[in-house]
């Protein structure tokens, strides 16, 4: 279970929010909402642990996820507003090798079909350099489905750039992570069903 | 609601596979060098300006074979040092920019250890081949066969405490502006040791001397930049990210 607790983000003057408290258990599913520059970004780094709050705390399983590091990084699949692709590598290398620095080696073979489940079995083998924005996203989503063995997923903007034919393919992907026992916590602008047993919403930029 | 599941699904999680450090520095490495290899040009500028800055002292010296015997070694020594500096630039901005970087820091291993591959690879790629074509520039300067040898395994011990040192440098500047100027600000001071024993080893066995000592000394610098080189990037790029 994810708790957040008292949590206060500041950037340079500007306090972005203050006070804020949830929690996530198994099967949840948290969209975070709130205009540009609310702060959405900011607290989903917060849950990775690259940003560390200004006053409050975050909890995994009842400790702080500070002194858990790296075995609080084990349990997360965290997938920025940034691709983290490289360019200069075609599809399946970057998946491998990413899968790889996540601790988890998979073949090409598996990375192909990942790529593929997301129209990409023709783009498998292309520079990512090469590929359209839309593509370049999907690239990044189809690291999901090697992580069914993180319980909690973070994703900024999981559906930008997305053309709506894929877009159904993500909510699905979402909502099978969520029957296993899985987490999500996301942020969009974008209308996405996506099948969650517990849904809740979490707004952002009405404090002042 | 679904209470029951959710023990069981959490139990299922607690026994989940331990993440694999050995894999994970493996693949650092390997993804750097493939992409080094794509980037045939960035390699290729470390090598031309090592080789032209070395070659550029005899033609303007002319053939005074004493008087470039005796300035060879330091020559040598600091055009390697200024041609591995080319390469720091690039080493953690390229994966800040792209989000890789951020992958990188949220691993389930300790960041400094691939923080460590990335250096390794940076060594491959940039290092080893400024040890190997060392000699061939060596000749230029009339350096015996003995000293030609002393230059190879002195910059073999040295230039990868080079690129540790430099990889702090790199961390340490990322996200600032006129970095280029901010890391031979930083890291240049540092290399003087190296560039020390590292010119010493070569100019004792040209004075008839042992430079096992100068070694040993470059080998125990390499040893402390080894510990002490990750941990300190780990630490810069992680208040970098934030």
């Amino acid at each position: 279970m994810l708790q957040a607790h008292n949590l206060e983000c500041t950037r340079g003057e500007r306090v972005l929010f203050r006070h804020l408290e949830f929690r996530l258990g198994a099967g949840e599913l948290l969209r975070v909402e709130g205009p540009n520059g609310s702060g959405k970004t900011s607290l989903l780094r917060m849950l990775c642990g690259s940003l560390s709050p200004t006053a409050g705390e975050l909890r995994w399983q009842d400790t702080d996820i500070r002194k858990l590091g790296e075995r609080y990084r084990a349990v997360l699949a965290y997938i920025g507003h940034q691709n983290g692709l490289k360019a200069d590598l075609n599809g399946v290398e970057n998946l491998q090798l990413s899968e790889a620095i996540a601790g988890m080696p998979v073949t090409a073979e598996a990375a192909r079909q990942a790529l593929a489940r997301l129209g990409l079995a023709a783009h498998a083998e292309l520079p990512v350099r090469l590929l359209s924005q839309g593509q370049r996203r999907r690239v990044a989503l189809a690291r999901l489905a090697f992580r069914a063995r993180c319980p909690l997923w973070v994703l900024d903007e999981p559906f930008v750039a997305l053309d709506t034919a894929v877009v159904p393919e993500i909510a699905a992907l979402l909502a099978a992570h969520l029957r296993r026992g899985g987490m999500v916590v996301y942020t969009t602008h974008q209308e996405v069903p996506i099948e969650a047993a517990e849904q809740r919403v979490l707004r952002l930029g009405q404090a002042a | 609601m679904n209470q029951p599941n959710t023990a069981a699904t959490l139990d299922a999680h607690a026994e989940m596979p331990e993440p694999r450090l050995g894999a994970a520095f493996l693949a650092v490495v390997r993804r750097d060098v493939l992409l080094a290899m794509r980037r045939r040009a960035d390699l290729l500028t470390t090598l031309v300006f090592f080789i032209i800055v070395a070659s550029l002292f005899p033609l303007g010296i002319g053939p005074e074979m004493n008087v470039l015997r005796v300035i060879g070694p330091g020559v040598l020594w600091v055009a390697a040092l200024l041609a591995a500096m080319l390469a720091l630039n690039r080493l953690f901005a390229a994966d800040f920019a792209d989000g890789t970087l951020e992958q990188l820091a949220l691993a389930p291993h300790p960041l400094s250890v691939l923080v460590l591959g990335k250096v390794a690879a940076l060594w491959v790629t940039t290092g080893l081949p400024l040890v190997v074509i060392a000699p061939l520039l060596g000749l230029q300067y009339d350096l015996p066969a003995a000293a030609l040898y002393t230059l190879v395994a002195a910059l073999a011990l040295g230039t990868p405490t080079l690129a540790l040192i430099g990889a702090v440098g790199a961390a340490l500047t990322l996200g600032a502006r006129g970095r280029g100027v901010l890391i031979s600000l930083l890291v240049l001071p540092l290399y003087i040791p190296v560039l020390i024993f590292g010119a010493g080893a070569v100019d004792a066995v040209m004075s008839g001397l042992d430079a096992g000592g100068h070694l040993s000394l470059l080998g125990a610098l390499l040893l402390v930049s080894l510990v002490v080189a990750p941990l300190a990037s780990a630490a810069a790029l992680r208040i970098a990210l934030d």
